[in-house]
């Protein structure tokens, strides 16, 4: 479970999250909001690449704010980012393997530990290609592999779907619900896919301008009216 | 799923990454070839002048493989690796002189204080990248030419500098007892190099290099992986500069005797030429770093021997090395390791073609 308590960024004069407090449980969660919103942002705070100017965030009772950035991925934060970053030189084992290696995990389970993540993602057949050789799709992959290898505790997917055709994007709906019950992790999915989102998250928190507009089961959520109007554009009178 | 469709064999896809695959066999039955024709084949056919050539050319392969670590694997520049190389020949001399440790000792000695100093060298790499990088170790390679000619090199004296100038008497770098002569002392050259590849594979292969591979892509996806960037950029300093170290330590025994003119600041364009030759070689090969050696060490000594235009005009070396490394840059970022052989095979082909052709034609139907 992650409680954010009164998160704010700010750059300059912009301020991309703004007093936001909100609560992830369990499962797959969902966070939209339309573009600049505050969502990447808002993985960047967790990752440690921003740090924000007031506010808390807590992880399954780790204070994360206080973790060295590094040390997150560690302690088993994982993430993916919208333009994919798995390392085109390295094979696809390695690059699964690299994950591992910098977790706490059993260094002896780590053979074991990689097939399982490939095989998951349906890899395996790849584990010695180089990823520089292989398509987007693929690609993609290969992230969440990297995302759920060695005892994770939150998986952040920003925009994993981004160029996946649709039969692709079905088998990572799958996958992704598939994360918490398999891996044990609470997984938080960025994504403008709503069909996706409503797809794998049983909860959706929903971001405008860097606050918080709306939160809880995805089929209420993406049914308020304060949601369609931020999506629509409209004139907000909140 | 794309991968769903070619998924086949799961348990025969384990079980090849875990044996040895044939290809490696084969590879390494090739290096042991030509290592063994240049220990034991190279000293009998060649005089002892390209002998000690090509002792220089195993010598700098070590420094081109330290910057192609470093380079090509974490992406952090140094423009002050023969300054190392100063520093590591300087400490080398010192304990030969100073003391009466076997010359693999002082080696290794010469290896871990230059990483050392090469490791303070790295803290900029913290903070600074790309050109900044390159003109900070530059200037470190300008600070040590003032420093060279105020030391000088040990030569035998006493003190802490160990440098007399009385140096009519004084005594050469000495080798290691079981390879005095230049033939004995390039084959303990190639040995200590092939270790040092050896030592470079260990760790490109392995944690370390992965942790590289994932710095040089992208910090923040490195860090993001739980990758200590700072910990594995000052490491990478380590590894180089002790490669570098021993180089030093290597080279001080090569020439017997050090020279402060050999480092001095005009000979700071070493250090860059050395990027661009270790460039030209290939930065995602090993290999590339003995093709950069050749590049730097054996074609200027082969041109001075063809052209007596190249003795006169030693610079016109940079001239060669720009057109080359424009030539790679453009054609073939991953090297000339990579690119010759692929021309010679298009060459191969371009040359059996016709054959080829008569042949088939011959073969066809009426």
């Amino acid at each position: 479970m992650i409680e954010v308590e009164g998160l704010t960024v700010r750059f300059g004069g912009v301020t991309p999250i703004d007093g936001m407090t909100v609560s992830f449980q369990e499962g797959t969660c969902g966070l939209i909001g339309p573009n600049g919103a505050g969502k990447t942002t808002f993985f960047n705070v967790l990752s440690g690449f921003v740090k924000p100017a007031t506010g808390t965030v807590s992880a399954f009772g780790e204070n994360l704010l206080k973790l060295a950035d590094y040390r997150r991925a560690r302690w088993g934060l994982r993430r993916t980012f919208q333009t994919e970053q798995a390392i085109a030189k390295l094979t696809v084992f390695e690059n699964v393997a690299l994950i591992h290696e910098h977790s706490h995990s059993d260094r002896r389970a780590r053979r074991a530990d990689v097939e399982d993540a490939l095989s998951f993602v349906g890899l395996d057949a790849f584990e010695r290609s180089a990823v520089g050789t292989l398509g987007t799709g693929p690609r993609r992959f290969v992230e969440i592999a990297r995302a759920v290898v060695g005892q994770p505790k939150v998986v952040l997917l920003d925009e994993p779907a981004a160029g996946l055709p649709d039969e692709q994007t079905q088998h990572l709906a799958g996958l992704i619900r598939e994360i918490p019950e398999r891996y044990g992790a609470l997984v938080i999915l960025v994504d403008h896919d709503m069909s996706l989102v409503s797809a794998c998250c049983q909860t959706t928190a929903v971001l405008d301008f860097g606050k918080l507009i709306a939160a809880g089961p995805t089929a209420e959520v993406l049914h308020n009216e304060h949601v369609i109007r931020a999506y629509l554009g409209t004139e907000d009178e909140l | 799923m794309p991968a769903r469709g070619v998924r086949r064999g799961v348990d025969s896809g384990a079980a090849r990454a875990r044996s040895v695959s044939p290809e490696t066999v084969v590879r390494a039955i090739l290096i042991g070839g030509a290592l063994a024709f240049v220990l034991f084949a190279l000293p009998v056919l060649l005089s002892t002048y390209w002998i000690k050539v090509l002792t220089a050319v195993a010598i700098f392969a070590v420094v081109a493989l330290g910057l192609n670590v470093l380079f090509g694997r974490a992406g952090l520049v140094s423009l002050g690796q023969i300054a190392l190389l100063a520093v590591g020949g300087w400490i080398a001399a010192r304990f030969l002189f100073l003391t009466s440790l076997p010359f693999p000792v002082v080696l290794l000695l010469a290896g871990l204080l230059t990483a050392a100093v090469g490791t303070l060298l790295g803290l900029p790499a913290l903070r600074l990248s790309g050109l900044h990088l390159a003109l900070i170790t530059l200037m470190f390679a300008g600070v040590v030419a003032i420093v060279v000619p105020t030391t000088n090199f040990p030569n035998g004296g006493s003190g802490v500098l160990g440098h007399t100038e009385s140096s009519l008497g004084s005594l050469a770098i000495r080798r290691p007892s079981i390879a005095h002569s230049d033939e004995a002392y390039f084959r303990y050259t190639v040995i200590v190099a092939a270790l040092m590849f050896l030592l470079a594979l260990a760790h490109v292969s392995a944690k370390a290099g992965r942790a590289w591979s994932a710095i040089r892509h992208s910090e923040p996806a490195a860090l993001a992986a739980g990758v200590n960037i700072t910990l594995y950029k000052l490491y990478a300093f380590t590894l180089a500069s002790f490669m570098t170290g021993v180089a030093g330590g290597l080279y001080a025994g090569n020439v017997g005797k050090l020279y402060s003119y050999q480092f001095s600041g005009a000979r700071t364009i070493d250090s860059v030429s050395l990027m661009a030759v270790v460039l030209m070689g290939g930065i995602f090969s090993l290999w590339g770093a003995v093709v950069a050696a050749v590049l730097q060490q054996l074609l200027p000594a082969l041109l001075n021997d063809w052209f007596a235009f190249f003795r006169e005009n030693p610079d016109f070396l940079f001239v060669i090395f720009g057109v080359g490394l424009l030539q790679v840059l453009v054609t073939a970022p991953e090297g000339l390791v990579t690119q010759f052989p692929r021309d010679m095979r298009n060459l191969g082909r371009l040359i059996i073609k016709p054959f080829r052709r008569r042949s088939g034609a011959a073969k066809g139907p009426p």
